[in-house]
């Protein structure tokens, strides 16, 4: 393959990637990188931007899907973590396991295989987390949540959660990559969302954080306190989204006016019919 | 008296509970119900409380007006404590109020025997009828069946809960005897084979009909205290086995008791809880449900308690030197398990892998196997993975403080009294 300095922009989609992957092999050549729309640094080397063709990612994904059925699956995983470089990381793996055939899926200590792993099961330990840490409120009957997540987490507890609260309407904003998962009668939706302010609590909401926190104090051992183990098991970096570690608000102003103007900016949440209607959706 | 406090002083009442998984049942949503168990599979951890332990399900009494006196427990008749009970209503509020904020998983509903262990089970069966009733909830339930109440009730409670359990708390009858006076060990046992049978019946029925209703899907488990009576780790360890075996429990908790009374026949009040033997004892237990030991492997009658210095796998490692070292190209998944520093996961990839051809000692690290402890008892393709051979007390010496180094600090204060004990 020749070696030209070559940096391919794409989408941030996973088809976006294959179809990457797609580009490179059909015009013989190795990318130095791949980067989303927007993050190119201005520098020396050529920059390519890459259309997101289906028929070209399902060409790539037919192919890895004959070598195993397991491949994509890893993939679209390894694509939602934050892996730095992930898209090089993946077009590395790829390229390795054309080149050497199924058997290198076995060959899992490979340092083009194993970072791979870690970075997904990291990713597996971060849903799994939020699956319990997560803490809704409830405004005018709807629940709210916000999350912190260092991957991208939400494709990965839509369905945990739109089974958990299938009679329900919910909404879950990811702060770090400011998307949100919105759900009602048994539809979900993820949509970019720039910004969000989540409302403050009403009478009955701010009762039952009380409880709760109440709960969480009783309920320890102060003989057996443990704050190391504490800790590991529940990193700080989620203490900023829990209900237990937050300082009780002094007043408790009406959340329906903030609920409100959630459904007038990103995504519409509408109260006939619960319907949701947004140009994005991913 | 308000909820907050209600729920403070039934919440305080149950703490010393540990069984607090929602693991074992799966359920996906009903239309119009509120919640599922389908991530009950693996259990959910919600939060965690300050001294550490995983907070699944609304674990609270339905009432601390107990009108019996076990002397180790803190709503013994005789003690001086608030007394209150839960309206069914209340309680089924907050645990559909708790669930909804992905707070909790489920309820976890014991209580302190309220006139009769008949009127308590009676009372807890309005309780959950009503939650599951007119309150449409569709998650975990947890239910202590109160020993002594009668059979045709202990039923009806199973056919409303996901799991069922009696805690045993004292592991022989003279314990029993001289510190719960008001239980006999039959008292106890009597509801447990119930639930066995009950559980495999009812398992049995939904072969042939699905609509056959479900007695405690998610099956029992019991707990044990631990340092309240003189039992060893063996007798302990020994129970436990049979438990899982003869009545088929899918867990056995253990309790380091906190004394909460001065009492002669109880440790004194300025006995620190024994964490480190806790410990050890669901360290053992892990190594019975996960690894293929048997209890008579880890203890006997020459060695009756763990060695609190060192993990009941690296102990048992270091009693057979003639099983080690260990081929990691060669040998089969149960031999690897018994490799101290391989896990259940380790093992696993370490079979994938060699596929390919031989792993090397830093294959194996990348595979999670925790080279620390596992290097004096492997060989990769015949090589040691440490070039030099340690003696024994050298092993033992290393071994221990890796451990040492990986206790909390509270544990590790107990260990450094075992050390100036001897
Ligand atoms: S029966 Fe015994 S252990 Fe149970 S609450 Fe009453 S006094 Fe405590």
């Amino acid at each position: 393959m020749a070696w030209r300095e070559i940096i391919y922009q794409y989408d941030g989609s996973f088809d976006g990637l294959l179809s990457c992957i797609y580009e490179s092999y059909t015009q013989k050549e190795r990318p130095t990188a791949i980067v989303c729309d927007g993050d190119a640094e201005p520098c020396f080397f050529e920059v390519r931007t890459v259309a997101t063709v289906r028929a070209h990612a399902e060409r790539v994904s037919r192919s890895l899907r004959r070598l195993s059925p397991d491949v994509i699956p890893l993939l679209r995983r390894v694509h939602l973590t934050c892996l730095p470089n992930k898209e090089m990381a993946i077009y590395r793996f790829v390229a390795k396991l054309y080149r050497e055939g199924p058997r290198y899926l076995t060959r899992l200590s490979d340092d083009a295989y194993q970072p791979l792993l870690r970075a997904v099961h990291q990713l597996s330990t971060e849903v799994e987390h939020l699956r319990g840490f997560l803490r809704f409120s409830v405004f005018d009957g709807m629940l709210g949540a916000e999350i912190e997540p260092k991957n991208r987490v939400l494709p990965l507890l839509r369905g945990h959660f739109c089974d958990r609260c299938y009679n329900e309407t919910f909404f879950i904003y990811d702060r770090t990559h400011r998307e949100a998962l919105l759900y009602a009668n048994g539809v979900s939706r993820i949509v970019p969302l720039e910004s969000f302010e989540i409302a403050a609590p009403d009478a009955e909401e701010a009762d039952y954080r009380r409880l709760w926190k109440r709960f969480y104090d009783t309920i320890a051992i102060p003989e057996r306190e443990n704050p190391k183990r504490r800790m590991s098991n529940m990193p700080k970096r989620y203490w900023g989204t829990m209900t237990e570690f937050q300082e009780e608000s002094a007043e408790a102003p009406p959340a329906a006016e903030e609920a409100r103007r959630f459904r007038g900016s990103g995504g519409r949440l509408g109260r006939g019919g619960g319907r949701l209607d947004h140009a994005a959706t991913v | 008296m308000e909820l907050l406090d209600k729920l403070t002083i039934l919440a305080d009442a149950a703490k010393y509970d540990a069984a607090c998984t929602s693991s074992g049942a799966r359920r996906g949503h009903v239309e119009g119900m509120i919640g599922s168990t389908s991530s009950s599979i693996a259990g959910c951890c919600h939060t965690f409380s300050a001294d550490g332990r995983c907070v699944t399900l609304l674990k609270v009494l339905l009432s601390n007006d107990c009108v019996y006196d076990c002397k180790y427990c803190v709503n013994r008749r005789s003690n001086d404590v608030r007394r209150t009970s839960f309206t069914p209503k209340e309680l089924a509020e907050l645990t559909i109020g708790f669930y909804r904020r992905n707070y909790i998983e489920g309820l976890f509903l014991s209580s302190a025997v309220l006139g009769s262990p008949d009127r308590t089970t009676e009372l807890m069966i309005r309780t959950l009828s009503l939650l599951r009733g007119e309150y449409r909830f569709n998650g975990y339930i947890h239910a202590k069946a109160i020993p002594g109440a009668s059979p045709e009730l202990v039923y009806q409670l199973g056919l409303l809960a996901d799991r069922l359990s009696v805690n045993i708390e004292l592991p022989s009858e003279a314990s029993l005897k001289s510190l719960a006076p008001n239980k006999t060990k039959r008292a106890i046992l009597a509801p447990m084979r119930q639930i066995r049978y009950g559980v495999a019946e009812s398992k049995a029925e939904l072969v042939k009909y699905r609509s056959a209703p479900r007695f405690a899907p998610a099956g029992q488990s019991t707990q044990l205290i631990v340092g309240a009576s003189g039992e060893s780790d063996r007798h302990i360890l020994n129970l436990t086995e049979s438990l899982y075996g003869q009545y088929r429990l899918k867990r056995v908790f253990y309790s380091a008791y906190v004394p909460v009374v001065e009492n002669a026949l109880l440790p004194s009040l300025d006995t620190k809880p024994p964490l480190l033997r806790e410990h050890r004892l669901y360290q053992a237990d892990w190594l019975l449900r996960f690894y293929g030991f048997r209890a008579c492997e880890l203890l006997d009658e020459a060695q009756p308690d763990f060695d609190p210095r060192l993990d009941p796998k690296c102990c048992w490692a270091l009693r057979h030197p003639e099983f080690f070292p260990v081929e990691v190209n060669r040998a089969d998944y149960e031999t690897l398990l018994r490799v101290p520093g391989v896990g259940v996961v380790s093992a696993k990839r370490i079979l994938v892998a060699r596929r390919t051809g031989p792993l090397h000692a830093d294959d194996l690290r990348k595979l999670g196997v925790v080279m620390k402890r596992a290097q004096y008892f492997l060989t990769c393709s015949g090589q040691l993975a440490t070039p030099l051979r340690l003696s024994y007390a050298g092993v033992m010496a290393n071994l221990m403080a890796i451990e040492r180094a990986a206790l909390p600090a509270a544990q590790f204060e107990q260990l450094s009294l075992f050390d100036r004990v001897g």
